[in-house]
């Protein structure tokens, strides 16, 4: 019983520091974008970038952020080219999510420049970070 | 009697001492206990795993020579059709992890074949273009790889070798799905 109590208690604090981790960092960027010309994020663009769908070259003419981690942000998603798997993007079910400002700046870069052919603004990035962070909302 | 008792004593030991040497003459054996020692077993490195292993397997440093991690690593921006960019630190510290760990810096047998049918005036980059890499898998049918959904390519070594991250391709391991074990 008393192993039960310690475990709940280890396992919330856990769960709430991530959820703090969470807060603080989505919060701290959010800031970033605001100096940067962004205004109140919005997680219905968000959703409506998300699932837009964008032409590039070569192997995949029709990108979308949903290409790789699909339209559902509470499953798994899957490298499209290499197959690999993606965890959820959202933290309601995969708590490490939106914890790391070096990890959301490095797939900012990377994934917008692949999907849309340019770096996402920052009203894109301020949007697409608060829908991913309340998507069960939407 | 004495000397000649330290003496059998000295030739027992020394034979016992010799007799894996002797052993792993024998081509399994040498597989194994080079993959044991240092061989292609070093994708170790915590941040080539986190960077490069997210999105792909993390292939052992020894297939591909220090000129082609170079070239690769000068080129992430559009890394086989992909943006894999990453921070100049980072950059920089896997680049060190690569370089010292290439097929040239490796003991290992299949490190080495792989080195030596790269012709001196090309720079491959993909894995699976180097001419010792097609030998060894040019009798699988393309059913079995490419048109195979639980395989798709070629690149995807830990498909079929269980153990590929190790840096394990031993031929008596690999499994192929929907097709089962492959021995040539």
């Amino acid at each position: 019983m008393k192993n039960t109590i310690l475990l709940t208690t280890l396992l919330s604090c856990f769960t709430t520091g991530f959820a703090q981790a969470e807060t603080n960092t989505v919060k701290n960027l959010l800031t970033v974008y605001s100096t940067q010309g962004a205004t109140t994020a919005d997680a219905q663009q968000g959703k409506l970038l998300w699932q837009k769908t964008f032409t590039g070259k070569g192997e995949f003419v029709s990108r979308s952020c949903t290409s790789c981690h699909t339209k559902d942000l509470t499953q798994a998603g899957k490298h499209i080219k290499t197959n690999k798997q993606i965890k959820a993007m959202s933290p309601s079910v995969n708590p490490q999510r939106l914890t790391s400002v070096k990890k959301i700046n490095k797939w900012f870069k990377r994934n917008c420049k692949w999907t849309m052919g340019r770096e996402c603004t920052a009203q894109e990035k301020a949007d697409i970070l608060i829908y991913i962070e309340n998507e069960s909302k939407f | 009697m004495k000397s000649t008792l330290a003496i059998s004593s000295i030739i027992f030991t020394v034979g016992i001492l010799t007799l894996p040497i002797v052993w792993s003459d024998n081509d399994f054996r040498w597989e194994r206990i080079r993959d044991n020692s240092s061989g292609l077993a070093t994708t170790t490195n915590p941040v080539y795993k986190e960077e490069c292993g997210s999105c792909h397997m993390a292939y052992p440093p020894g297939l591909l020579p220090a000129k082609s991690w170079s070239k690769l690593m000068s080129e992430l921006e559009d890394h086989f059709g992909d943006n894999a960019e990453l921070d100049a630190q980072t950059t920089q510290s896997i680049s060190q992890y690569l370089l010292t760990n290439s097929a040239e810096q490796t003991n290992s047998r299949d490190a080495g074949k792989f080195l030596q049918s790269i012709k001196s005036g090309q720079t491959p980059i993909r894995i699976s273009d180097i001419p010792y890499f097609k030998y060894e898998h040019d009798e699988i049918p393309q059913r079995m790889v490419t048109e195979n959904p639980k395989v798709n390519s070629f690149s995807q070594c830990n498909a079929c070798h269980a153990k590929a991250e190790q840096g394990y391709f031993n031929e008596h391991e690999v499994n192929i799905p929907g097709f089962g074990q492959w021995d040539d």
